[in-house]
């Protein structure tokens, strides 16, 4: 990207919607999620709100039991708030039926956590490709949908492979493969490098950021400041709530300064 | 860091120029150790009244070529086989945080958020650079890599450590327990401060109110 290209670009019209990088994705509004009643009540999010835009991914750190996980999955629509509303793409799936959110579910969000969750019987295409049948699309379009995300994970070798036949770090790339797979634009990612060593760790960050930045938008859930400075911001929770924010700085000498 | 040693390591390649030294050891290390003539020269001739090198004397054009000995030789090997030691006495920020921890009247909790901050920050800055810094295509990219990633993982570690001091704390508070310490009216009149770090086992009386929480 050169300085000349870029006030080129500048120089054209606004460009549609749809590549707005400042369209909000993903929002959750005064979000609350308790378990039980009464004494044993336990709030697990208390009045969460979060905007994410498309090109941006944001991590979210907090100690164990701080409420990460239920954030993501009603994020995600696999969980209900108790109270507080969540839009995706503009829409409030928090008024949708199950069906109606299980349908954009596979259209616009992909899922990564920490154990791949993988069909153990569905070779590696077939497991990417999986979420795009269910959701209606012919086999042969699907696969080579399938193809294309094993591609950019740079797995297309291992395609028929099985799980159980892989390394923790390749099925996780699956994962992720099948987390982009089709249009998906929102990656919802649960300590993804949990379980992976220092270097595919950061191969596996490396694809989602380059999935990110070329369109998409992501939530990373890790415990590890090296993998949460991939992100554009890092949100701090604890007790189900937000405590603290770190965005991104401005290109300083930091490494003259040191931290 | 060593800059006789890398200097002399350099110099076990093949005889060298001054300015070549100089020009050798910022190409591989990512000019994150900026060497200035002086400290070249200086060095070279300490190596020189060691016995560990020599010096051609100076050409028609006025510079000298230096030559690595037996002695120099045996030296580089002694210097790749021994372990760097960790430096206790300059971790600047974990004094700070222990003053401040028993100090009365602090916001500790302050004190940890700005330096998380900070450091994220850093973090942050760092993985970019590493982001755009090219893939190792060979030994000078992945030595460059290899340094931003030393500098990643230690403060990640500072990061980890401020995360255990503020949940440490967190505890402490939850369990009434007071850190503050205030100043001694009645201090040692002279000698040494009387609580060191735990390996003396000297300093068992005496113990200040709330000294041990500390730990
Ligand atoms: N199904 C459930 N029933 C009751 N309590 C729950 C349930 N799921 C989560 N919780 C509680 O909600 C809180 C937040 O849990 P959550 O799984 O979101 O934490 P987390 O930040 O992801 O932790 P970890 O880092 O350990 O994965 C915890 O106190 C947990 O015990
Ligand atoms: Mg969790």
């Amino acid at each position: 990207m050169s300085g000349s290209a870029h006030s080129a670009a500048n120089a054209q019209p606004i460009p549609a919607v749809r590549h707005d990088r400042d369209e909000i994705v993903l929002e959750l509004s005064s979000v609350s999620r308790s378990y039980g009643t009464g004494d044993t009540a336990v709030t697990a999010l208390d009045e969460v709100s979060l905007q994410l835009r498309r090109g941006e991914l944001v991590a979210i750190m907090g100690t164990s039991g701080s409420g990460k996980s239920t954030l993501l999955t009603i994020a995600g629509g696999l969980d209900r708030p108790t109270s507080g509303r969540v839009f995706v793409n503009g829409t409030q799936i928090t008024g949708l039926g199950a069906k109606k959110i299980a349908a954009l579910r596979r259209k616009t969000l992909g899922f990564v956590f920490q154990d791949y969750n993988l069909v153990p019987v569905l070779t590696a295409i077939e497991n990417v490709a999986l979420p795009l049948e269910l959701d209606g699309i012919s086999a042969r379009a699907a696969r080579r949908s399938a193809k294309y995300a094993l591609e950019a994970v740079g797995l297309l070798e291992l395609a028929n492979r099985y799980p159980d036949d892989m390394s923790g770090g390749q099925q996780q790339r699956v994962s992720i493969a099948r987390a982009i797979v089709g249009d998906r634009s929102i990656i919802l990612a649960d300590e993804p490098t949990g379980a992976l060593d220092s270097v595919t760790g950061e191969s596996v960050l490396s694809m989602m950021r380059q999935r990110i930045d070329s369109g998409a938008a992501g939530i990373l859930v890790t415990h590890d400041a090296r993998h949460a400075a991939w992100a554009d911001r890092i949100i701090y929770l604890r007790d189900g709530r937000i405590t603290d924010e770190t965005r991104a700085n401005t290109l300083d000498g930091i490494l003259a300064t040191g931290a | 860091m060593s800059i006789r040693d890398s200097l002399l390591a350099i110099l076990d390649q093949g005889p060298c120029y001054g300015y070549q030294l100089g020009y050798e050891f910022e190409m591989r290390t990512g000019g994150s150790v900026p060497l200035n003539t002086g400290q070249i020269y200086s060095t070279l001739e300490r190596l020189d009244a060691a016995g560990l090198i020599q010096s051609s004397g100076a050409d028609d054009e006025g510079r000298a070529l230096y030559t690595i000995t037996p002695a120099g030789r045996e030296d580089v090997q002694s210097w790749l086989s021994t372990p760097v030691p960790h430096d206790m006495r300059r971790n600047e920020l974990a004094t700070k945080l222990a003053l401040a921890v028993s100090l009365p009247g602090i916001d500790i909790a302050h004190v940890i958020q700005t330096q998380r901050h900070a450091a994220m920050n850093t973090l942050q800055e760092l993985t970019r650079l590493k982001r755009n810094s090219s893939s190792s295509v060979d030994g000078l990219d992945l030595g460059w890599s290899l340094l931003l990633d030393a500098h990643l993982f230690e403060v990640e570690a500072e990061v980890r450590w401020l995360d255990h001091c503020e949940t440490r704390i967190a505890r402490a508070i939850a369990e009434n327990v007071d850190l503050s310490v205030p100043l001694n009216p009645d201090p040692p009149k002279r000698g040494r401060p009387t609580r060191a770090p735990a390996s003396s086992a000297s300093h068992t009386n005496a113990t200040p109110k709330g000294a041990d929480n500390v730990r």
